[in-house]
């Protein structure tokens, strides 16, 4: 049996914003499950109404067998939620918070420790100090900790890493990590789509709407036309410049490479390759290379939203749907 | 010579007993894209606060688009264009409103004010919405928006502190190439992120690692020097020297 059962859940605020949109899904027990997506995809609006803080307009959920909605009660007590770093009592001391959260559970530190120590090893140097002096990857830990410390059988952990350095961040995949070998269910979002790949299955989400939901190899695989890196010393040009390929689908840059896709979706890779190097020698980037590249989480996300943004874009919205706005190459030459 | 942009040297800042900044040197030349990395904590943020005049510093020189940052910090706040993924743009306001507030507030004249604020809205592509209240405009316009605000007094150089943090991969990218036209046309830009991709975007990048700096170069550059396949690999590195030791024995870092 599913721990988590979410059927066409939708949430509307006032009357003009959907912020869940005919939402399904499942999550397996012991599955590291992880919703990837930027701010404002109903990402928190999510967690919320599976740990019955908000109430569905529509559709309907269970966690643990339990309706998110008539039950509860029952569901409050076996639900570790943390809403980020800031559900912690800044004033008080990392102890203190501690004791605070498994008191209101009805249960202590000691009686928990078993299911808390490898957290609370790595805070407990700093017992005495209060919450709003720790650094924000040791805020995440205490609060993943006081999520923890009324033993928990299923844990939704809303951005835990948001905001937090890279390092910190990935300190704190490790440890959930360690909580997925105990056999723990867990639920998180992030942002930062480079962490997609810690998770078991993910669910991209934009704007209110699943894009995919499946393994991040699966889903990437999924992607469905040659992607190619290019590099070249004067990258903005050599980006510009690709925009007016007359195959090209779309063309981003990429951290220190452009990542080009083609139209002709079915064409191979190296046929595309060739043809890129010729252009892009014609037009005074000789020192560009061209190599084929595996999709990752985030190419993915980008042509999803690519697609599902032309699928509902509506003409007659008043406000213009941004991912429309890619500049193009003629419109920001003429004007600078 | 071309004068560097911002030309750093032994900068220092103390709170009591702890340096936050610890002598630290560096040149931001004219036109750069220069990353300013580093984990939570390292120093990053007072250095970029006496870099725009908000911090004086405990020691050392700064010199910001050739103002000096103890004597000159008001011509330094006039020089430069500060964005912050926390706070840039009056909500209530319209774009068309803050790009005239801002660009009064910088002692711009109306008929600039007007002749900037048209070619912004039509080359962001916001003309439609000029007149909508900012909170009801999408994050990812807030953001290019708020770049663009930054940009109205054709600062020499542009300090943005984590300006990508939350939005969707398509918008930074796009934001992305709003820096890169900007450095084109000869701005400097200088950045704060956690997304160790967008650091790889960056001409130069600088990581502080206690207040000092761990490393500094062209990303291509420190791969190579340091032997790691990411700057990703690098900043964990650096940032955390001990991984060889069992993390609950590090010391927890000052926030």
């Amino acid at each position: 049996m599913s721990t988590v059962v979410v059927e066409a859940l939708v949430k509307r605020f006032g009357r003009t914003t959907t912020a869940l949109d005919g939402v399904s899904f499942t999550v397996a027990p012991g599955e590291l499950f992880g919703f990837i997506g930027p701010d404002g995809a109903g990402k928190t609006t999510l967690f919320r109404l599976l740990v019955s803080l908000l109430r569905p307009d529509a559709g309907r959920a269970s966690v643990l067998g339990l309706d998110v909605v008539r039950e509860y009660r029952a569901l409050r007590q076996r639900v570790g939620y943390m809403a980020g770093p800031f559900s912690l009592y800044p004033d008080l001391s990392v102890e203190e918070n501690l004791r605070f959260f498994a008191s209101v559970f009805g249960t202590t530190i000691e009686r928990e420790h078993a299911r808390i120590a490898p957290i609370y090893a790595q805070l407990e140097p700093f017992k005495t100090r209060r919450a709003a002096a720790l650094s924000g990857g040791m805020k995440q830990k205490l609060a993943l900790c006081c999520a923890l410390v009324h033993r928990p059988e299923i844990l939704l952990l809303d951005e835990p890493t948001k905001g937090v350095d890279a390092v910190s961040r990935r300190e704190f995949w490790d440890l959930l990590g360690t909580l997925k070998r105990s056999g723990l269910t867990t639920i998180v979002s992030t942002p930062y789509m480079d962490e997609a790949n810690r998770c078991d299955r993910i669910a991209l989400i934009h704007r209110g709407r699943l894009l995919a939901v499946d393994a991040p190899g699966t889903i990437t695989r999924a992607f469905d036309r040659p992607l190619l890196a290019v590099r070249a010393r004067e990258r903005y040009k050599a980006l510009l410049a690709l925009r007016g390929h007359e195959h090209a689908h779309s063309v981003y840059p990429f951290g220190d490479v452009i990542h080009y896709t083609d139209e002709r979706a079915d064409a191979p890779a190296d046929q595309i390759g060739q043809e890129l190097r010729a252009f892009l020698a014609a037009n005074g980037f000789a020192d560009a290379s061209v190599e084929p590249l595996a999709p990752t989480v985030e190419d993915t996300f980008i042509a999803r939203t690519a697609e599902s943004e032309s699928r509902i874009s509506n003409p007659e919205s008043r406000i213009p749907n941004p991912e429309s706005q890619i500049p193009n190459p003629e419109s920001r030459t003429g004007s600078s | 010579m071309i004068e560097s942009a911002i030309d750093v040297k032994d900068l220092t800042r103390t709170f009591g007993s702890f340096t936050a900044v610890d002598h630290i040197s560096f040149e931001v030349h004219s036109g750069e894209v220069f990353g300013f990395l580093g984990a939570n904590g390292a120093g990053k943020t007072t250095a970029m606060r006496m870099l725009i005049g908000l911090l004086t510093p405990s020691g050392g020189t700064a010199r910001v688009a050739g103002h000096d940052v103890y004597t000159e910090s008001e011509a330094v706040k006039r020089s430069i264009g500060y964005m912050s993924q926390r706070f840039s743009l009056y909500e209530d306001l319209t774009p068309r409103e803050n790009i005239r507030l801002y660009g009064g507030i910088y002692g711009l004249t109306m008929p600039q004010i007007r002749e900037r604020t048209g070619r912004m809205l039509t080359r962001l592509g916001l003309a439609r919405v000029a007149d909508e209240q900012v909170r009801s405009l999408p994050l990812g316009w807030r953001q290019k928006l708020a770049f663009s605000v930054a940009l109205v007094h054709e600062p020499r150089i542009v300090f943005l502190d984590e300006p990508t943090s939350g939005v969707d991969p398509i918008t930074r990218r796009q934001f992305w190439e709003l820096i890169y036209e900007a450095a084109s046309g000869g701005t400097t830009v200088l950045v704060t992120t956690h997304y160790m991709d967008e650091a790889e975007y960056c001409d130069r990048i600088c990581i502080m690692v206690a207040g000092r700096i761990g490393a500094i170069g062209a990303p291509a550059d420190l791969k190579k020097q340091f032997g790691v396949d990411s700057i990703d690999e690098l900043f964990v590195r650096l940032a955390r020297p001990e991984t060889a030791v069992p993390e609950s024995a590090l010391p927890e870092r000052l926030s």
